[in-house]
């Protein structure tokens, strides 16, 4: 049994890398606000309240660009209905959870901890502790997310754009779903996932988001039935 | 009024992470299911990693010959045999400065 601290711990660690695409996207997301003409205030408030990076910057963008305040929360909702995905990923190891603890961490369920997170509950079910490794992952981009987005707003964009640092983005996702090109099933559902997200890059409202993982799950569920 | 949008924008959020967590139970998810969410990440990712790559800021599909295609497949190769987050990452930025930099130019 590891103690709540060691995975803790083991939480940080294992996100800790992706500050390499988390830290640079925040830099860049505190500074487009800015620049976009909103208020330093509102800009940050938006990582404390909202904490999604795409999602910030589609709203700020949305609204500055004439958009109805309608249309900029609703591309929000869209763009972070991937968490639900998530929370029923991690609902079965989170289920003993009292639910203020549930109510805790889901505020801190973002891509790279539920990715990291998730690789480790499926190799150690058995530890009784589980959920620090997700709260350390989370507590940890959580922090970095904040600092990073002050950075941006306060210095402003100060990070060369011809270094192309948007690009860290894919290149972390990549790293997350790397070794799972191993698994046929698995290549299938990734690049039936990613041409939908190209076909559907269009539709109404940023829905590719979740149109695409929605039709790569029902290719996947039509995989296991023909594996049986 | 910006300020109410953020706030329920924040809220539309929470409720998108919280719902699976807390308001459902292991007991509603059948095994069926449970084999099919194994598959969320190759699902849901590929999303985000596509367009980044083949779709430039105006919304238009890159060139065939573009920069970030070539360094994203370094970062496949590097990241699948050194199964480093690091590296994946560094290897993709690398080879795309190198390409926008020195190459391309």
């Amino acid at each position: 049994m590891l103690s709540k601290k060691k995975l803790f711990t083991r939480g940080m660690f294992d996100v800790a890398p992706h500050m390499l695409s988390v830290i640079p996207f925040g830099i860049i997301c505190g500074a487009i606000g800015v620049e976009l003409g909103f208020s330093p205030y509102l800009v940050y408030g938006m990582s404390i309240i909202i904490f999604g990076g795409a999602s910030q910057i589609v709203f700020l963008q949305l609204l500055s660009g004439g958009a109805s305040s309608l249309i900029a929360v609703t591309s929000v909702g869209i763009i972070n209905s991937r968490h639900l995905l998530y929370g029923a990923v991690l609902s079965e190891y989170l289920n003993k959870l009292s639910l203020i603890k549930k109510l805790f961490i889901s505020y801190i369920v973002v891509d790279q901890a539920f990715a990291e997170s998730a690789k480790f509950f499926k190799s150690n079910k058995s530890e009784e502790y589980l959920h620090y490794h997700l709260i350390g992952a989370g507590c940890t981009l959580w922090a970095c997310w904040q600092i990073s987005t002050l950075a941006g707003i306060i210095l402003g964009s100060f990070v060369p754009e011809e270094l192309g640092l948007k690009f860290t983005i894919p290149l972390t996702f990549i790293a997350i779903v790397v070794q799972d090109l191993k698994k046929l099933d698995h290549v299938i559902v990734m690049l039936v996932c990613g041409i939908s997200s190209l076909l559907f890059f269009n539709a109404p409202l940023k829905s590719y988001i979740i149109i695409s993982p929605i039709i790569a799950l029902f290719v996947a569920s039509l995989i296991l039935r023909l594996k049986k | 009024m910006t300020w109410l949008s953020i706030i329920i924008a924040g809220l539309l959020t929470y409720f998108t992470r919280m719902a699976m967590i807390a308001l459902v139970g292991r007991e509603m998810l059948s095994d069926r299911v449970k084999e099919v969410l194994a598959y969320v990440p190759s699902a849901v990712f590929p999303a985000i990693i596509f367009p980044a790559i083949f779709i430039n800021d105006y919304g238009t599909f890159v060139q065939i010959n573009d920069p970030k295609i070539f360094a994203a497949i370094i970062a496949i190769i590097v990241g699948y045999f050194s199964k480093s987050i690091i590296s994946t990452i560094l290897a993709g930025l690398f080879s795309y400065w190198l390409l926008v930099f020195f190459i391309f130019n």
